[in-house]
């Protein structure tokens, strides 16, 4: 990594959602607040600021991380995920999302994308789960409405849809 | 128009109108939403220190700092704003800033308004404050110790409130009862915790002298007057607005309200609009905690073990200063201190303690954790005391089948229930036989484990007059009588007959659209899709009042009820209407399915869209008395009358019942608590939409499961601040919160247009005090405060660890 002005803006270029995108920043901005205030993706929240929550998570190079604990330049070259990217089209979900609305694994939404960010890199990996992984993976997420219950009954039902979509495809 | 069929969309789990949006990441929560060009942003100063004088704030290096455009101190706010209003008869003052000293770790000091929030931060490390720390309090009942000098110069000592009260012949039953069986409880300092924080952004205009500001503020709207009284702004020159969506609240947001004063002076102060997000330690430390109680509760028995009276001394620290609505927090349950029993005699003495801690204010469950947590260990005490089973002294005091409604000895009226049944019903279909099995057969195998059960009436729709009851009978005659409820929504029909909906009722994901979109579409036999529903507030737009907002569980039984009353008028203009058309009488007029019709002959018909439309396009076909176009219902029950001349109030119009059992086992290594099974049941009258009730009921379990297991906002003994991250504020995750049984029974409520109650909050109540009942079943304990952390539980199960032999250890 180039050697940083921290009072220089500087120039940091990630894809984000499988497109290109560029603006400047100091090297001490958060990620969370480049792509929230910098380039209006406002989907991904910020909800402790230390790294317990969760809400933040996005996926950088193929691997679920926490956006308040990275700055900005360290995006730099990356290939970013967010919330704005898993919806095939708008006004349609992806097979995970839909699973969320059917079972009712949501309420205030707050904590949803960086949960859904964590399941969609996770399922991915392992198509399989049983519960009891699911819940010491998602252990890492603080929900304060649902309880958990219907989150882990969701991400259960997404992950068989998708074995299923699997198989006939 | 979407077809409806004849079937009712109320008590249908459809999928909610919200979730499209929220889940794609296109929510517009407060820090979502644009701002005005210009706008600057604040951070905010916060005390080190528990309790000290402030002798000098030095602002001069921090005003030249780069991009700083203000600073905001105790002179510039006492200048332009006055004190919250307190809710107390005493001569207290309450600023949003520290004035003179500082009385809690994360009161606010200054305020730094810059161009950026990196800005600001920046410029909060060159203020210089010269502090001379005093002695802090912080044990509510050290606290009580009038030789200690008080907290606020207006009060003589730090109890800011005393009083006692009598329902019955208390003393008579004491001395009458077989048998007096009592708990003492230290109910500790906990908080819901939303996952969003606080967020606003105010903006002041000089011309009008009127502050316009956005906030993720919950209700109650009674709020509002104390806001623009601290503006010292009429009502109307203080636009409050909340943003579509909200990021949890539980109660605890309604804390944003001191912020929006203090914004509000650094917006007139910097002449231009001003943003502010608090960050998780300012909320942690800073935001509003639930009461820490301390509880001495007395009951008088009879050898069956039937409660003849109950003797509360209760202690309430509301922390550092008394903010509205404080002492709100004592005094919810007031009306409903026997709980799920018929007991008529109670005997009360209410104090509020002032000490160095966060001030206090809404948190779910409202009183209710706190209240139960005594009432319900004292009946598993009963049982226990007097070798008798714990489900059969809950069973023998409950309030009888055929009492409701039933008026209990302080005032509350339980609008209906059949508490027998749904404990017998949760006994059969929970499987309590096989639990017992169960824990018999883990104590066979040397293991700990223990059965709880609690029984909570749960009440909602709040009566804004049971504050009052903190005043005596003839302050409450001088300061006038208060009380109701009132709910409003708004119905309105467009030119293409497009129905949309209004409510002032501000969720923070409760899923409100989707309700209101049920009901009315069942007034009109339209879908809910056809729908469209806006349930954020504007006070310079909409219908709203003082009991408006999202709190009290009063949704349900009282907004939704609105909604359904506002359509219903709408649907019986529409009516007569039609039946002119249609050449039917109007009672003939059915809807359904996007027409309207005669019965019996759908081709007699008229579509629904052209119908509601006609007072745009067509008003002179329309009798004057049946122009539909807009109809606002405000909704009050008369049942939520002001506390009487003897001090009984019906401080909630709801009254759900919960009975909960549980078998925990306790880790005989490590004193962790496992939650192995847990039932919970409830009667919240007519349940409107299943999937939500559940979530209510399993999202307040886990946060019980928190209370009872985890959280604690901890000081020590100097009132420094011990739990400032959520790596020492612990919440329940995935691994830790079980899946609950759920059951129901359904006793309609006859007070709501709906026959719902509410049901958001009963398992904070039920949850923490049901482990305890099976911790301490588990563990053979007479007493246990919350949270049962494994340290606390293995002081219990291991012996006292002998002290290392020094001698040896330094040879």
């Amino acid at each position: 990594m180039p050697r940083m002005s921290a009072d220089a803006n500087h120039r940091i270029r990630f894809k984000l959602n499988g497109r290109m995108v560029e603006a400047d920043a100091e090297p001490r901005m958060l990620l969370t607040d480049f792509l929230r205030y910098n380039l209006a993706m406002t989907g991904t929240h910020v909800g402790c600021e230390h790294g317990v929550c969760g809400a933040c998570t996005i996926e950088i190079d193929g691997v679920p991380a926490r956006a308040c604990l990275t700055l900005a330049v360290q995006a730099d070259g990356a290939d970013i995920r967010t919330i704005e990217g898993l919806a095939p089209a708008p006004g349609r979900l992806s097979v995970l999302q839909e699973a969320f609305r059917r079972h009712h694994a949501l309420q205030c939404g707050f904590c949803t994308a960086g949960i859904l960010l964590s399941l969609e890199c996770y399922l991915r990996d392992n198509p399989s789960p049983d519960e009891a992984t699911l819940r010491d993976y998602l252990g890492g997420h603080l929900c304060r409405c649902t309880g958990y219950v219907t989150i882990i009954a969701a991400a259960l039902d997404a992950a068989e849809r998708l074995r299923d979509a699997n198989k006939d495809a | 128009m979407s077809k409806a069929g004849d079937k009712s969309w109320i008590g249908r789990s459809v999928e909610r109108i919200e979730d499209l949006t929220l889940l794609a990441g296109r929510g517009r929560y407060i820090d979502d939403i644009g701002v005005p060009p210009g706008t600057l942003h604040a951070a905010i100063l916060r005390s080190p220190h528990a309790h000290a004088e402030i002798r000098a704030i030095n602002t001069e290096a921090a005003r030249r700092a780069r991009g700083v455009v203000a600073i905001i101190t105790a002179a510039e706010v006492a200048k332009l704003s006055a004190s919250l209003v307190v809710g107390v008869k005493a001569p207290i003052e309450c600023w949003p800033i520290a004035v003179g000293r500082v009385r809690h770790v994360g009161e606010p000091v200054a305020v730094v308004v810059a161009g950026d929030r990196y800005l600001a931060e920046d410029a909060l490390e060159l203020i210089e404050v010269d502090y001379a720390p005093l002695p802090a309090i912080v044990d509510p009942l050290a606290a009580l110790d009038p030789q200690l000098p008080p907290l606020h110069e207006g009060l003589s000592s730090n109890i800011a409130s005393d009083r006692s009260f009598r329902y019955g012949d208390p003393q008579r039953e004491f001395a009458e009862a077989a048998r007096k069986v009592s708990v003492s409880i230290r109910y500790p300092r906990n908080s819901c915790t939303p996952i969003e924080t606080y967020g606003i952004v105010a903006v002041y205009d000089p011309a009008e002298d009127a502050y316009d500001v956005l906030a993720n503020f919950p209700g109650p709207f009674s709020l509002h007057p104390v806001m623009a009284r601290a503006l010292k702004v009429p009502g109307n020159r203080l636009r409050l607005r909340t943003p579509p969506d909200s990021g949890g609240s539980f109660g605890i947001k309604q804390g944003v309200f001191p912020y929006v004063v203090l914004m509000g002076v650094a917006a007139r102060v910097a002449g231009r609009p001003v943003k502010w997000v608090e960050d998780r330690l300012e909320h942690l430390c800073a935001s509003v905690s639930a009461t820490n109680r301390v509880t001495k509760l007395e009951a008088a028995v009879d050898a069956d073990g039937r409660v003849r009276a109950l003797s509360f001394d209760q202690i309430e620290d509301v922390g550092a200063h008394i903010r509205a609505p404080e002492p709100a927090t004592l005094y919810r349950m007031h009306g409903n201190l026997t709980g799920a029993y018929d007991i008529r005699h109670v005997a009360v003495r209410n104090r509020v303690v002032l000490t160095n801690k966060t001030p206090t204010g809404l948190n779910r469950g409202f009183g209710g954790p706190q209240m139960y947590y005594a009432l319900e260990r004292l009946m598993q005490r009963v049982a226990v005391e007097l070798k008798l089973d714990p489900i059969d002294v809950i069973r023998c005091n409950l309030v009888p089948t055929n009492a409701f409604p039933y008026q209990t000895a302080s005032g509350a009226l339980l609008d209906s229930g059949d508490y027998t049944r749904a404990l017998d019903v949760a006994l059969a279909d929970g499987g309590f036989a096989e639990l017992k099995k169960r824990r018999d057969a883990a104590r066979a195998q040397g293991r700990i484990y223990g059965i709880g059960c609690t029984a909570v009436v749960e009440p909602s729709v709040s009566n804004m007059g049971y504050i009052t009851t903190v005043l005596t009978a003839e302050e409450r005659r001088r300061a006038g009588a208060k009380n109701g409820a009132q709910a409003t929504a708004t119905v309105a029909f467009d030119p293409l007959g497009a129905v949309s909906v209004h409510t002032a009722s501000a969720p923070q994901g409760q899923g409100h659209r989707t309700v209101l979109a049920q009901i009315v579409a069942d007034a009109f036999g339209l879908a809910p899709n056809d729908i469209r529903t806006v349930s954020e507030i504007d006070t310079a737009r909409d219908a709203w009042s003082i009991a408006s907002g999202n709190y009290s569980s009063r949704f349900a039984a009282a907004v939704g009820g609105a909604a359904h009353l506002a359509a219903m008028r709408l649907k019986e203009k529409l009516a007569r209407t039609a039946a002119a058309q249609l050449n039917v009488p109007p009672a003939e007029i059915e809807f359904a399915g996007g027409r309207v019709h005669a019965r019996g002959n759908p081709d007699n018909s008229i579509s629904f869209a052209r119908l509601a439309a006609t007072s745009h396009w067509s008003p002179g076909v329309v009798a004057d008395d049946d122009q539909a176009l807009r109809e606002t219902v405000f909704w009050t029950p008369p049942e939520l009358s002001p506390p009487t001349e003897a001090d009984e109030v019906n401080s909630s119009l709801c009254h759900g019942f919960i009975f909960d059992f549980c078998g925990v086992e306790v880790d005989r290594v490590t004193g962790a608590v496992r939650v192995d099974k847990y039932v919970t049941m409830h009667d919240c009258g007519r349940v409107l939409h299943p999937g939500m009730v559940a979530g209510q009921i399993t999202g307040g379990f886990a946060q019980g499961i928190g209370a009872a297991l985890y959280e604690e906002f901890a000081y020590s003994p100097d009132g420094a601040f011990l739990a400032g991250t959520f790596a020492d504020y612990l919440l329940p995750t995935s691994t830790e919160v079980p899946v609950p049984v759920i059951l129901h029974v359904e006793t309609p409520s006859p007070f709501t247009p709906l026959g719902a109650k509410g049901v958001g909050e009963g398992n904070c109540m039920s949850t923490p005090v049901c482990l305890a009942n099976a911790v301490t079943d588990a563990l053979g304990l007479d007493a246990i405060d919350l949270p049962m952390t494994p340290a606390k539980l293995a002081a219990h199960i291991h012996p006292a660890e002998q002290a290392p032999n020094r001698a040896r250890g330094l040879s």
